[in-house]
């Protein structure tokens, strides 16, 4: 199954849509109505309350769960099969498989689409430099730290070559200044290589400070209760970035509707 | 795994502490066989309670007899426990992969075990003769249990994350299962081996009785025959022997196989 190379971001109908889009488990509704476009190298930001179905939402636009109402398109595109060849999961532990060394880890991809494992991994081991990782290839992840496990892990997700990627908490495992520089990281990694990214999390200020744009979810079933605009897209320094007024202002913003939002309003 | 202590430690420790507590209880066996106590107390002739150092001298003397017999049991629990893994690993791949072979086998898989061998193995040995094949069949039938169980445990214990992942980084189902479910398996794997060398023998033991004309069964079953109680606890001797050589092979192999813990 080798995927097309042409499938990179570069015109306005390579974004997502969502319309009117709903789920349940059963009698368990999860998501309610629920509409969002991101366009072509947006990031958008998902934030909730525990339960909000914020994981849900990210198993549905990738093709990995069939929704039960609504319309999710990737690229266009709203077959499951199709949205699974376009997008890109991240889950919140790295899950990097302890029986690869780090570079086989992040060639993942490329061996899955049919490549050699040489190739596949010279066309890695070109990220690794890129993104800091130089001398850690043969490393098993067992002997990285967080952080590098984390790097390793996004790798792999950006080597898939997909035009979406959908990041589930990547950093929250994280301690606070790991995370603080992962973030300035991942901002730097989508400056060089531009994605469509929908990044789920609980951190108000990651999503500010790491999306255009923030959608704040309710408690279950999950509905949208706010959509804010960022001040300032990922400036290079973050403390300097979280410290400006009106991003302050936004955060507080996010964070009233965060707590309108679940108390179910 | 071993926290406590350097390394070089623990090995000695492992090696050592058996070893002392083996040479502890011979020690008190052998007192109590050569002042007659245990034959004094359930008033038996001394004869029918060797001595270690007896048992010893019959190893000795018995050496090309028990090698030889030694040489067509290995080979059956050898063979049966290829045959048991082979066995295992597919029923457990297809339980894993198809619901439907799960509920239509699960029951029935466990039932087997229940099916007594000294019942099957005299009519195994009338169906199939007395050669090597219902020896392997015995041996596979009591064997396979624990790897089938063991290795379905470690298909199903694969993080649902990681599989979702792999879908959305193009695995195929075959891919996923060979980079990702067939190496969670390996360890449990492994466990459902080692469980099985050691519970082969006991298989091969019976399935000999049930009829055959050499091997380490026929052996005691002989000497049981004729009071050669010394050459049994001889032959008892070797069959653990073999055990714990299987076990360590396994051992071996984990480490060499399974070479990320």
């Amino acid at each position: 199954m080798r995927q097309d190379t042409n499938m990179k971001p570069e015109s306005g109908q390579q974004g997502l849509s969502l319309t009117a889009l709903q789920h349940s488990y059963g009698e368990l509704e999860t998501l309610a109505a629920i509409d969002l476009e991101v366009p072509a190298g947006g990031v958008v930001g998902l934030v909730g309350p525990s339960g909000c179905g914020k994981s849900t939402l990210l198993e549905l636009i990738c093709g990995l769960r069939e929704q039960t109402g609504g319309r999710v398109a990737v690229a266009g595109h709203e077959d499951a099969a199709q949205r699974l060849a376009r997008c890109a999961f991240m889950p919140q532990r790295d899950l990097l498989l302890p029986w690869y060394s780090a570079l086989d880890n992040a060639a993942l991809a490329l061996r899955n689409q049919g490549l050699r494992r040489e190739p596949a991994r010279a066309a890695a081991a070109d990220l690794f430099e890129r993104f800091g990782l130089g001398g850690f290839e043969a490393a098993r992840p067992t002997e990285l730290s967080g952080g590098m496990r984390q790097r390793v892990a996004f790798l792999r997700t950006l080597v898939a070559g997909k035009p979406v990627l959908a990041l589930d908490e990547p950093f929250a495992a994280l301690d606070a200044i790991t995370r603080g520089e992962m973030q300035e990281w991942l901002a730097a990694a989508l400056r060089t290589d531009p994605r469509t990214v929908v990044l789920v999390t609980h951190d108000v200020e990651e999503a500010l400070y790491l999306c255009d744009r923030v959608a704040v979810l309710s408690a279950r079933p999950g509905r949208i209760v706010a959509e804010l605009g960022v001040p300032a897209r990922r400036a290079e320094d973050r403390d300097a970035a979280v410290t400006d007024p009106t991003f302050v202002a936004a955060r507080e913003q996010a964070l009233r509707a965060l707590h309108r939002g679940s108390r179910g309003s | 795994m071993h926290a406590i202590g350097a390394k070089g430690t623990t090995r000695w420790r492992r090696v050592l502490l058996p070893g002392l507590l083996l040479a502890l209880l011979i020690g008190a066996w052998q007192v109590a066989t050569s002042t007659g106590t245990i034959a004094d107390l359930f008033s038996l002739e001394p004869y029918l309670v060797p001595s270690p150092v007896e048992i010893a001298e019959s190893l000795w003397e018995n050496r090309s007899l028990l090698a030889e017999n030694a040489w067509v049991t290995l080979r059956e629990i050898v063979f049966g426990v290829l045959c048991a893994i082979a066995v295992g690993i597919g029923f457990a791949v297809a339980m894993q992969r198809w619901r439907t072979v799960y509920d239509a086998t699960y029951p029935l898989i466990v039932a087997s075990q229940t099916i007594p061998i000294v019942v099957i193995a005299p009519i195994l040995v009338v169906w199939f003769g007395y050669g090597l094949a219902p020896k392997i069949f015995i041996i596979a039938l009591i064997c396979f249990f624990p790897i089938t169980i063991a290795t379905l445990d470690g298909l199903r214990s694969v993080d649902p994350d990681a599989v979702k992942m792999m879908r959305t980084l193009d695995a195929s189902r075959w891919q996923r299962f060979w980079r990702v479910e067939a190496p969670t398996a390996l360890p449990q794997l492994f466990t459902g081996i080692k469980i099985a060398v050691v519970i082969a023998p006991i298989g091969a033991i019976f399935a000999e009785w049930a009829g055959s004309s050499s091997g380490l069964g026929h052996l005691i079953q002989s000497d049981t025959a004729n009071f050669e109680v010394a050459r049994q606890f001889a032959t008892v001797a070797v069959l653990s022997v073999i055990a714990l050589a299987l076990m360590a092979l396994t051992v071996l192999a984990e480490r060499r196989v399974i070479r990320w813990r």
